[in-house]
């Protein structure tokens, strides 16, 4: 391939190039001294207003109470989904029988994966809007149930005190299945050996998941963990959907902010822009320090 | 462990703290214990999954009446005139066939430039690949909102906004980062020989990657192409920025949204769950029948 190769590779590489370039990189860098000026969306105009942007943010105290709600999404969400997740995915792949074959996955295990992987396919917009009626006080799903029983059924998102907790239940519930099959496919690579060799050794279900299936799956928490900590910045579309931010921001997150203080409620763009920059570092330091903590050595079954 | 062999006749848990011994001493028991707390466990989440989801599809067929009185109640007749409500005057039809216009625009240019893009970088060597590539695949670390003030003056400043070849362009260039990602590590696991071989027969370089390549790297371009469609379909704050004003042209998501506002004034419960229940049935269905392809599809980007 040594003559000829570069009219292949320009034709190859150069229209994606430019579409990248023209739709995410450009973007994205303008983003930077955008976030210096008071750039407001419909004027032509605007000056440059140097760190003025950021001075301001450090006193948006609904901006503060989004980033306190993203910190604690960030810290719960990966928690929940991937305790869970393991939790499901080692009951269907190890709750079955142990006989002299190792350890094997509960009858019908396919039909649980194909049904806890249902909110996955859904779009995020869908499922905000199921929830936000199975959260409905008067004829919601939930209240229903719970007035059938006899218990006070709360007003759930119109509640300061439960909305962020509702939306935050309902984005483990849709993700959790896909973490219960990433899981389960990592689980089975694992070679059955190594099981009947536990066995032999006597050791417990317990001892099996905590002191060998999960070391060796180890790996794969550590992706979900980054995955789902850049989920937990975002968050933007159920609370958009579900409360918008509300009640008096008690569910706010740094997304919706930066969306509404970019085309909703006023058009600051050089402001949005400050939160756009604040949140990309955040992002950021994120995905460096999880694979800072999370690093272990590869393993490779050969 | 031999007399695990016929546990079908294990006794059901009747033992409280049977988990605590070890399986050598009591096999059986565990064996009944865990296969009746791990069942219980499964089923209660598989119904927390599924329990919304036929509510909403009850509900689709219920009256306004029927849903404010009894939430758990079942519909008095199959009222399909819901369904037809939603179809024609929220115009889900409509924005079903816009999105899947804008959908398949942005998903056959998403791949055919993965594709090409990832092929270079896996197969050839030249200056700065490697800074092109992590060009490409850094996008994936970036949220999305730090572009968007930013993108909405780009997609602007060309006159492509509220058009569905704006959001087409914009769909793809999103796209990118992972398709390349992934698929040049799809690339990179295929034989050389086979190239060398097609190469030394006087198959020229653009016929290879079109009529060899292509057709090996089948497999992996299925998974990308089902995780970039649902990611596509799905999309949201995209066409929420740049497609905002031209009601006509909104996709699906943007539909059942204002479907939701709007029946928040007028109180047409029935009407958002049956414009719910058309926009949640294609897309489940095609996934109960392709459910291997696309849990694979979805999940095999992640494990790589």
């Amino acid at each position: 391939m040594k003559h000829g190769k570069y009219p292949l590779i320009i034709t190859f590489l150069l229209p994606p190039l430019l579409l990248y370039g023209m739709f995410v990189i450009w973007p994205y860098l303008q983003a930077f001294p955008i976030s210096t000026t008071n750039w407001l969306g419909y004027s032509r105009s605007y000056d440059f207003v140097g760190l003025a942007n950021f001075e301001t943010l450090l006193r948006d105290s609904a901006l503060w109470k989004a980033v306190r709600n993203n910190a604690i999404l960030l810290l719960l969400l990966p928690i929940l989904t991937i305790g869970l997740g393991l939790f499901f995915a080692s009951m269907l792949n190890m709750g079955g029988r142990r006989g002299a074959a190792g350890v094997v996955g509960v009858r019908g295990s396919a039909a649980y994966r194909l049904v806890y992987f249902f909110p996955q396919v859904l779009s995020v917009v869908i499922i905000a809007l199921l929830w936000k009626e199975v959260y409905h006080p008067n004829n919601g799903l939930l209240n229903g149930t719970l007035r059938g029983l006899g218990l006070p059924a709360p007003t759930w998102l119109g509640d300061p005190r439960t909305a962020f907790w509702a939306v935050l239940a309902v984005m483990v519930w849709s993700n959790v299945g896909f973490y219960v099959v990433l899981f389960g496919a990592a689980m089975a690579a694992i070679p059955r050996d190594i099981y009947e060799a536990v066995m032999l050794d006597g050791a417990s279900r317990w001892t099996t998941l905590t002191k060998v299936t999960i070391p060796l799956l180890w790996d794969t928490v550590q992706v979900a963990w980054i995955y789902l900590a850049i989920a937990a910045l975002d968050g933007f579309i159920l609370i958009q959907q579900m409360t918008d931010g509300g009640p008096n921001h008690s569910s706010d997150v740094i997304g919706l902010r930066m969306y509404n203080t970019a085309f909703v409620s006023e058009s600051k763009f050089g402001y949005a822009s400050a939160i756009g920059v604040v949140m990309f570092f955040l992002t950021l330091s994120v995905a460096v320090l999880a694979l800072r903590v999370t690093r272990r050595d590869r393993i490779e079954y050969s | 462990m031999t007399t695990v062999d016929t546990p079908a006749s294990a006794p059901p848990a009747a033992d409280g703290d049977g988990r605590s011994r070890t399986g050598d001493r009591a096999p059986r028991r565990e064996v009944g214990v865990v296969n009746v707390f791990s069942h219980g466990f499964l089923l209660i989440w598989a119904l927390l999954t599924t329990l919304p989801l036929v509510w909403m599809f009850v509900s689709s067929f219920k009256s306004d009446m029927e849903i404010l009185s009894d939430p758990w109640g079942l519909p008095g007749a199959l009222r399909f005139e819901n369904w037809a409500r939603a179809w024609t005057e929220a115009q889900i039809g409509r924005y079903f066939l816009n999105s899947g216009i804008v959908v398949a625009g942005s998903l056959a240019l998403t791949m055919l430039f993965g594709a090409t893009a990832a092929y270079v970088f896996a197969r050839y060597e030249f200056p700065f690949r490697r800074f092109f590539y992590y060009l490409f695949i850094g996008g994936m670390m970036f949220p999305v909102f730090l572009a968007l003030v930013p993108l909405y003056g780009v997609v602007g400043s060309l006159g492509l906004l509220q058009t569905w070849t704006g959001l087409i362009l914009v769909y793809a260039a999103y796209s990118l980062p992972f398709t390349v990602f992934f698929l040049t590590a799809f690339f990179r696991t295929l034989p050389t020989a086979v190239a060398e071989a097609a190469l030394i027969d006087g198959c020229g370089p653009f016929r290879l990657f079109f009529r060899v390549m292509l057709p090996m790297a089948r497999p992996g371009l299925i998974s990308v192409a089902i995780f970039n469609f649902l990611s596509q379909w799905n999309q949201f704050i995209l066409p929420q920025v740049l497609m905002q004003e031209d009601r006509s042209k909104w996709v699906l998501a943007q539909g059942l949204t204002a479907l939701a506002v709007s029946q928040g004034y007028q109180g047409d419960f029935s009407g958002l769950f049956a414009g719910l229940t058309l926009a949640m049935l294609p897309v489940l269905a095609v996934y109960v029948v392709f459910q291997r392809q696309i849990q694979t599809g979805l999940t095999a980007g992640q494990l790589k």
